[in-house]
């Protein structure tokens, strides 16, 4: 331990912790841009710079470990000019026509602005502007971008794909898209980490919002929207809500409200992958010799869009069921337009995902199998469904509760848990064992696959079909840690639960930002609450999925099923790593 | 009002000639991959600062040149603008009155043609093409990549053994280097900026003259593949140690009778003294590298045998033929190579000068090293000739004066025309033509041109030539190895030969004759292909944590410089010539040290290869 002084008071701190940490622990708060701990300490913006008694410079806080009875001021004359600077800097050569930016009101450089009461700017307004293409689903705004280096780092170290990289030197060193290339023809998987840990908006989702009014507005068309299971756990998070009032239910009146003529869960759709992928497993896993191996689960875009771009040769392997998203429009643009005697082609199918990927998913060119239209015409993410709220000058606060509708509105504890890393692989193995063996297990058997550690593994015992080796990961960077070790044949698994981003959903890049907090085991553990809180707990129970197979379906794996609900990952062509190339 | 009056500098011109003075160290300081576009538009903007201001080229042209340049790099250029750029910068050379506009835009123009590709780049892609790759300058430019500011802050810590460790992660002759590196790493270390380069060789002398035995790093499982590595030099025995090291067996074949190349047979004693040179060899060999001395190849064993008995082949034989001059009188008794001198006195075969009178034709090192040989030989009278002027000479500023100051005559400007000899052949006098110092040519150095003087006769009973090297290819071209022009070996930049699988080739042999870190940072890139090629990933890596810098504090220090022994003593004998640092010096030199590795860009991108 290591005892020093800050701001006058005593502060006893582990060794190797720096200066901005220490002085957090006595409730003195540093201000800082580009740190990002252990991914970002690269004292780039020089905002969290402090005084430390006997050293003849100011030093930044965020990169300097503190030492035995140093004495560092925070907030002298010397260190507020230096910050106040450097912001200003900073401000000069960023676009701060704040009312019209998609991170009004959620900017650390406008919160910190506003803090340091910068009313004036001696430094004239010089920033650069880019060209980039609105066909992208992720917008690089250079004229936005503060140049923290933090969309790289996330990108080399917690994803391991490299896809920015710094360009130019000296005065126009910024951020750009690696190796030379054009943003589109780069092997992203759209995971969105790089715009969930941009303090400014440098990197945001492109906003579809406005598509939607136009949907909405339109007489002719009917709207239908899904919503994935982690938006539930996030979607009020910056909207002012008493977390106890953010339902699922207030949700669904939320929803109702912006004007879709009929608000669905996705979480119908997770029960029906379930039952779709489970008996593709049991199906795989009886006739071992048939199939590659492991079988991976496809609910993820990003982790699809990696394992084509980087591990091509294991396309075969991923579940050919089509992920809950894709599923739900299948259904809605056949099952539930027939049954409700609506023209499918006037349908629009909406979806609100914590998701970027999503966004490219719907427009993969094969995902058109109910009417030869996209099964899902556009994709919100849940931050773009809190703007649309803001602009329907929704008021949730004071918002009646109000249930989904029928029937593509139900969903079980198996379902919402896809939003938790390990929630797929947990509703899987819960009804691949009453398929095997025709009894429900305990709801709460699968426990090892469930909690935040990177990468899981766990063996369990299905009477009747044997021991089922599985591996949960999330993260790319750790899933390119498990591609690797497969590939060595270090380690054998049979079925591979994979969520790009860290924590799964609950961690997606389409959810609500939160300056340097990891909202992912929070928001899970909600999902997992809501199993547990759930009457049905296995997939197979939704009456409204029995329905759906026994009117129109038939069984899982039927001729219709395949044809509606499964999909041929080889259909779309995606960039490969430019190593393979 | 006075007539005339007194001229002083004023405060204001004092604080500017230091402006300058800081300025030059800076530029001195650019690390490598910078823009070059950028620095041209910066430099040009000083030129612009420059102008008197009469003349219109250079007062509005220089302005106009900035600001299109400055369009390129924003992006908003077209193939047009590089055409205005280019006329424009013509007319200015072609019109303005005077060296301060013509030669800046000359330096437009020539950075039109010397970077082109950046420009197109900015132009077409709105980039540039380059970046900088490591932000560490002094490991940038070490050839082999030593962790230089890791090093440097064990030595601060007094962790010498630690430090000596980390030097061999990328470098096994720690010790040579010490002692004749030509330091690459101190041409733009950051310090240059605040005062001058740190004295890394000379705290790398510090650092390996306090340690005795430094154990190497355990040596992995066999692998069970052979290599053999032809020629012992820094090079070979580099590759030799590391590829030991990954668990390969190793063989070297070394035709002289001792190991060590030219670090033994090129490099005088007093310069690097043999039984320094023998502690790297020895810690080399002692993780079980074998070795063939007095075996060359081509004469006591065939290429294609060697290559029949082994997995993988490491060609690394140096540069060690002599070149001649073709002058009349060239094979006169009396008249010998550099090679052969400095080879003889490798193998402990002292000549004996007392009395004589030498001459050495050359300017680089190695006629240094003949020269200062020669006068601790005995010699009466030791003269240099060289054809053009002092500060011409490609030998290391400091081994001149070290030269003059043990008492060489250098007779500079001065051609070699032909050798004189008596009746029995014995060279008696070199005769040379005077030159007149010309126009400058390629590589950005003046031509010697005839001078209107008569030809100068130099007496001399021996006659040094020390007028450059070559590679020794016979046995190799005819086994199908690719030669080039120059007389090197064709291999590519891993080091794989074009021609025959598993041979690679390294050193002087490939580039010409360079300096021993080239030659160790050639054997290191062999050995990592080496065991990628044999279907091996081992990992060299050194288990040292490096000291976290505290604060970055380094108000302007001088550079503590190495001293050496009176000359007028040290030319008596062969012993060392350089003194050390002391302990005081060591931690002082070290403090000095402005961790580039930590600070700045190296907190961000590679401030240390751990492994390779």
């Amino acid at each position: 331990m290591v005892t020093l002084t800050i701001d006058g008071k005593q502060v006893t701190v582990p060794v190797g912790t720096s200066i901005l940490e220490a002085a957090k622990t006595v409730s003195i708060k540093i201000p800082s841009l580009c740190f990002l701990k252990e991914i970002n300490e690269i004292a780039a913006c020089r905002v969290c710079m402090v005084e430390v008694e006997g050293a003849a410079r100011l030093v930044p806080s965020c990169s300097t470990k503190v030492k035995e009875g140093m004495v560092v001021h925070t907030n002298t004359h010397r260190v507020r000019e230096a910050r106040d600077i450097n912001l200003q800097l900073i401000l000069a050569q960023h676009d701060g026509n704040c009312p019209t930016c998609l991170r009004n009101g959620n900017c650390t450089l406008q919160d910190l602005a506003r803090d340091s009461n910068l009313i004036h700017n001696p430094f004239p307004k010089d920033y650069a502007r880019k060209p980039w293409s609105y066909d992208n689903y992720l917008i690089r705004n250079e004229h936005k971008c503060v140049k923290c280096m933090r969309c790289i780092q996330i990108c080399e170290k917690i994803q391991n794909m490299k896809i920015w990289d710094v360009v130019n030197t000296g005065s126009r060193t910024t951020v750009g898209v690696s190796l030379n290339r054009s943003f589109a023809d780069t092997d992203c998987a759209l995971c969105g980490q790089c715009v969930t840990h941009c303090p400014t908006g440098g990197i945001t989702e492109r906003d579809d919002t406005e598509k939607v009014y136009r949907m909405l507005d339109d007489p002719e068309l009917i709207t239908v929207v899904q919503v994935a299971p982690a938006v539930r756990a996030a979607w009020a998070e910056n909207l002012g809500l008493d977390p106890k009032l953010a339902t699922t239910a207030r949700m669904v009146s939320a929803l109702r409200q912006i004007g879709f003529d009929y608000v669905f869960d996705t979480n119908f759709a997770a029960d029906l992958t379930i039952m779709e992928e489970g008996s593709e497993f049991l199906e795989r896993f009886t006739h071992r010799n048939k199939y590659l191996w492991p079988m991976f689960t496809s609910c993820c875009p990003g982790w699809v869009r990696f394992l084509k771009s980087q591990y091509p040769d294991y396309t075969p392997n991923l579940s050919t069921a089509k992920s809950p998203q894709q599923m739900f429009g299948s259904v809605v643009k056949s099952y539930f337009a027939d049954k409700m005697g609506l023209d499918p082609h006037k349908i629009r199918v909406i979806s609100v995902m914590p998701c970027l990927a999503k966004k490219s998913e719907c427009d993969q060119p094969n995902q058109n199998d109910a009417c030869g239209d996209p099964d899902v015409d556009l994709v919100l993410t849940t931050r773009e469904f809190a703007r649309m709220l803001r602009r329907n000058h929704v008021d949730v606060t004071t918002l009646p509760e109000s249930e989904f509708d029928s029937p593509l509105g139900s969903g079980t504890g198996a379902a919402v848990i896809f939003g938790a890393t390990g929630g797929v692989m947990d509703a899987a193995l819960r009804s691949a064992y009453y398929l095997v063996t025709g009894a429900n297990p305990n709801p709460d058997s699968f426990t090892a696959v469930r909690g935040m550690d990177g990468w899981k593994e766990a063996t369990f015992m299905i009477p009747g079909a044997g021991n089922i080796r599985v591996a949960v990961v999330s993260g790319l960077g750790n899933t390119r840690k498990l591609m690797e070790a497969i590939d060595k044949g270090e380690v054998e698994y049979d079925f591979v639960e994979v969520m790009a981003c860290p924590g799964g959903c609950a961690g997606g890049g389409g959810q609500p930002i939160h300056e340097a907090v990891e909202m992912a085991e929070d928001r899970g553990n909600t999902l997992w609450r809501l199993d547990r809180e759930s009457k049905l707990r296995f997939s197979h129970e939704n009456p409204d999925i029995t329905t759906l197979y026994r009117e129109y379906l038939e069984k899982p794996m039927s001729h219709k099923a395949h044809h509606l609900l499964h999909t041929d990952h080889e259909g779309w062509i995606m960039p490969l790593n430019p190593r393979l190339k | 009002m006075s007539r005339l009056l007194i001229r002083t500098p004023s405060q204001t011109q004092a604080v500017v000639d230091n402006l300058y003075n800081n300025m030059e160290h800076r530029i001195a300081a650019s690390p490598p991959g910078l823009c070059p576009v950028d620095m041209a538009v910066n430099f040009l903007t000083l030129c612009h600062a420059q102008s008197c201001g009469k003349c219109t080229p250079c007062r509005v042209g220089l302005g106009h040149l900035t600001k299109l340049l400055r369009m390129v790099l924003d992006g908003e250029a077209t193939m047009d603008t590089l055409e205005l750029i280019q006329r424009t910068a013509q007319a200015i050379v072609d019109s303005a009155d005077c060296a301060i506009g013509t030669n800046a835009a000359r330096l437009v123009l020539a950075g039109m043609e010397g970077f082109h590709d950046d420009y197109i780049s900015h132009i077409q892609d709105h980039h540039c093409i380059g970046s900088l790759q490591n932000p560490v300058p002094c490991v940038a430019l070490c050839p082999a990549g030593v962790d230089i500011p890791g090093y440097i802050s064990l030595i601060q810590a007094g962790r010498y053994e630690d430090a000596v460790k980390l030097i061999r992660k990328d470098n096994p002759f720690p010790i040579a280097c010490a002692y004749i590196c030509e330091h690459p790493c101190e041409a733009r270390c950051r310090r240059n900026m605040v005062d001058d380069p740190i004295n890394i060789r000379g705290l790398k002398k510090f650092a390996v003259n306090q340690v005795k035995d430094v154990p190497n790093p355990p040596v992995a499982p066999a692998t069970g593949k052979k290599i053999a590595v032809i020629g012992g030099g820094p090079g070979g025995l580099s590759a030799a140690y590391y590829l030991a090291l990954m668990g390969h067996e190793v063989t070297v074949y070394e035709a002289h009778k001792k190991l060590g190349g030219m670090l033994r047979y090129g490099i005088p004693n007093y310069r690097f003294p043999r039984e320094q040179l023998d502690r790297d060899i020895e810690n080399i060999l002692s993780i079980g590298v074998k070795v063939h001395t007095g075996v060359k190849v081509g004469r006591d064993i065939s290429f294609e045998q060697l290559r029949a008995e082994n997995d993988c082949l490491y060609i690394a034989i140096g540069a060690q033929t002599d070149k001649k001059t073709g002058m009349e009188g060239e094979n006169s008794n009396g008249v010998i190579s550099a090679v052969e001198m400095l080879g003889n006195i490798g193998d402990d075969a002292m000549p004996d000068f007392t009395g004589k009178r030498v001459v050495v034709i050359g300017g680089g090192n190695v006629a240094m090293d003949v020269t200062r040989s020669a006068i601790r030989l005995g010699a009466e009278k030791v003269s240099c000739v060289y054809r053009r002027r002092q500060s011409d000479m490609t030998a290391l500023k400091e081994e001149v004066e070290g030269a003059l100051a043990e008492g060489v005559e250098l007779l500079t400007l001065q051609s070699p025309v032909r050798i004189e000899s008596d009746a029995d052949g014995n060279a008696v006098a070199l005769w040379t033509q005077p030159q007149v110092i010309g126009e400058y040519g390629a590589g950005f150095r003046p031509r010697p041109k005839k001078a209107d003087l008569p030809e100068n006769r130099i007496e001399a009973d021996l006659i040094v030539l020390a007028i450059g090297q070559g590679v020794e290819t016979t046995g190799f071209e005819q086994s199908g190895i690719t030669i080039h022009r120059g007389g090197t070996i064709e291999a590519h930049e891993d080091s794989k030969l074009p021609v025959g699988e598993g041979i690679f080739a390294g050193g002087d042999c490939v580039t010409g004759p360079a300096t021993a870190i080239r030659a160790i940072a050639a054997g290191k890139v062999a050995a990592a292909n080496i065991d990628e090629y044999l279907g091996f990933k081992h990992v060299i890596s050194a288990d040292v944590d490096v000291p976290i810098p505290q604060f970055n504090n380094k108000p302007p220090h001088g550079r503590i410089n190495l001293q050496e022994r009176e000359a007028s003593e040290r030319k008596k004998d062969f012993k060392c010539i350089e003194c050390e640092m002391t302990c005081q010096e060591a931690k002082i030199e070290s403090g000095r040290c402005l961790r580039c590795d930590y600070y700045g860009y190296g907190n961000f991108r590679g401030g240390r290869k751990e492994e390779w």
